[in-house]
């Protein structure tokens, strides 16, 4: 990184550190400080008894460190069940709505379909409505077919809404793709099923993989169609799970704040599992 | 599906066989997004309390008690808040954050160092919505808020009322969704800087530019293309908040923090009024497409201005 001749007379051939460097780095780590603050918060104040918070408040060290707040969390919302469902929702959103995203930029980006430009278009919709405007005949759609109050309505609207976005991003992929390779799979008579398969799948593959971890956190973090589809706690996922705590004016603070914790435990991990393709794949969009 | 070898052999039907590859998607865009949102342009035309209530014919009715409607129009002044606190603040304080982190300490302090400060910008970006409100309706509370108790241990002895008082209400609620958002224009313009030619930077520093010119100069010009990006998708996703507003503050106090989609949530689900809401959320949507078209036909445009 450091390999940039420098000419400015004050300058070493390596950049020297001096005291703006310094400052500047203060700067970006104060920055880092005050966005990470409110986590050290919550960790400071998951482990207190709801005594020691009233008497001390949010800012004061633990007196003594416990789990009440997690028991008395846990005893109220079922959990590790939220927790399922949350993971069982978004993977399964995640590989399907990838899937149908390969299936149609197939399509698109490759077939050249006729009017191409204008099924982007209306795909690019699909990813700019507000939920709004769907919710209430998706409601009384999910009531219709007995999927309200169960996974699978958000399954269902999910996969759509996410392979609508990742068919725009993989079909702008595909349209580069060289033609001589796909000529020369033909000639050697393969399919267009078999194409796909064997020579445009695994040469898309770490788009894909990107767009799976991406769905899969979107998903995850849904809230509004989840919100009213899935009233029943036996379906909620952990956010859902979490905001009905909302509200609840005899609660203690420290259980929300457990709760919080616990709900977030899951995505730092599949953060920091994935955090070189989340890198990648902020970009995948923007890339064009 | 697989494409059938006849259809293949045929050169007419050579196009048309990949529309097979396009059904399953087509069929569900039509059944979770085109249907959906047809009926709910369609309530808009009518008064209906929702569920098994007779829906009474409104024509443009709904529309034009809209116009009048002060509440709506609050909901979309705060909307401008919304764009100025997801956009416009995160998209400038992203550049110099990108800047800084790319150009000025990347140099000096390693690869390291610089992706573990932009891995804790982006942290707020993943977290769940529910969780982020929570925590700041927490922070921000005006009796037991760490930002109130940390005040008055400063010597300040009456704090603001941050969630209470309609005059800042807004500005509490910007400052979290500011908070949110900026790790996402610091990692695109990070990953844009690196496409930079450090060549260009050389020869401005032989030229004698110091670091802002060369900010101003080169930087800025270079990573157009996803300043473009991220002003469009932050300005959609401004135009679309709904969770914060819920958890944070419920629209209030006296409806100064209300935003379209929660305004569009109330009428739904509180107020009994589906087709008032079907209405905000048409224009809604309505609101979004001209945005996006617009601002999509402009970087067009531009593009082209720089090609020639």
């Amino acid at each position: 990184m450091s390999s940039l001749p420098l000419i400015d007379p004050t300058a070493s051939n390596r950049p020297r550190r001096t005291r703006t460097n310094w400052i500047m780095l203060s700067v970006a780590i104060l920055v880092a400080i005050v966005m990470a603050s409110p986590f050290l918060l919550l960790v400071l104040n998951a482990f207190k008894t709801g005594a020691d918070y009233s008497a001390h408040g949010p800012l004061a060290w633990p007196t003594t460190f416990t789990f009440d707040a997690f028991t008395s969390y846990l005893a109220r919302v079922n959990f590790p069940l939220a927790l399922w469902n949350s993971i069982f929702s978004s993977t399964i959103i995640a590989f399907a709505g990838t899937g149908l995203a390969l299936l149609a930029s197939y399509a698109i980006g490759i077939g050249r379909i006729r009017a191409r430009t204008a099924v982007t278009a209306v795909l690019l919709i699909a990813t700019m409505v507000p939920h709004e405007a769907l919710i209430y005949p998706l409601f009384y759609g999910a009531q219709a077919t007995k999927t309200l109050n169960t996974v699978w309505s958000i399954i269902i609207v999910f996969t759509i809404l996410w392979a609508a976005y990742g068919t725009y991003i993989l079909s702008s992929v595909m349209s580069t793709f060289p033609r001589e390779v796909l000529e020369a799979a033909a000639i050697d008579g393969a399919n267009r099923w078999r194409i796909l398969w064997t020579v445009v799948f695994p040469i898309v593959r770490p788009t894909l993989t990107v767009l799976v971890v991406f769905i899969f956190i979107w998903s995850w973090n849904e809230f509004y169609i989840p919100l009213i589809l899935l009233a029943d706690p036996a379906s909620q996922t952990v956010p859902i799970a979490l905001s009905t705590l909302r509200g609840q004016h005899s609660i203690d603070i420290t259980v929300v704040n457990a709760g919080s914790l616990l709900s977030l435990i899951p995505t730092l991990i599949f953060f920091l599992i994935f955090q070189r393709t989340i890198t990648r794949g902020v970009t995948a969009g923007a890339v064009k | 599906m697989p494409s059938s070898t006849a259809l293949t052999r045929r050169p007419i039907d050579r196009r048309a066989s990949y529309w097979l590859y396009l059904l399953p998607l087509a069929a569900g865009f039509i059944i979770v997004v085109a249907a959906p949102f047809v009926m709910n342009v369609y309530t808009s035309l009518f008064h209906w309390k929702g569920g098994q209530a007779p829906m009474r014919w409104a024509g443009l009715e709904n529309y034009i008690a809209l116009f009048s409607d002060d509440t709506f129009w609050r909901s979309f002044q705060n909307t401008l808040a919304m764009i100025v606190a997801i956009t416009v603040v995160p998209t400038i304080i992203g550049i110099l954050l990108a800047a800084l982190l790319f150009d000025y300490l990347g140099r000096r302090f390693g690869d390291k160092a610089i992706a573990v400060l932009r891995a804790t910008y982006y942290v707020p970006q993943i977290l769940p919505i529910a969780v982020a409100g929570f925590i700041w309706a927490w922070i921000l509370d005006t009796q037991n808020g760490s930002i109130n108790l940390a005040l008055k241990g400063l010597g300040i002895m009456s704090p603001p009322d941050w969630l209470g008082n309609p005059d800042i209400a807004i500005y509490a609620v910007m400052l979290m969704l500011i908070w949110l958002q900026i790790g996402y224009p610091v990692v695109i313009f990070m990953s844009a800087l690196q496409r930079v030619d450090p060549e260009l930077y050389e020869a401005a520093e032989l030229d004698g530019a110091g670091w802002w010119r060369r900010f101003q100069a080169i930087t800025i010009p270079q990573i157009r293309p996803e300043i473009f990006v991220v002003v469009l998708t932050a300005t959609i996703a401004a135009l679309k908040v709904f969770a914060p507003i819920l958890i944070l503050t419920g629209g209030g106090p006296e409806e100064s923090t209300t935003v379209p989609s929660y305004y569009a949530y109330r009428n739904f689900f509180e107020l009994s009024r589906v087709g008032y809401g079907s209405t905000i959320a048409t224009v809604m949507s309505i609101v979004i497409f001209v945005v996006a078209t617009v601002m999509l036909v402009w970087q067009h445009r531009e593009n082209r201005k720089e090609l020639s």
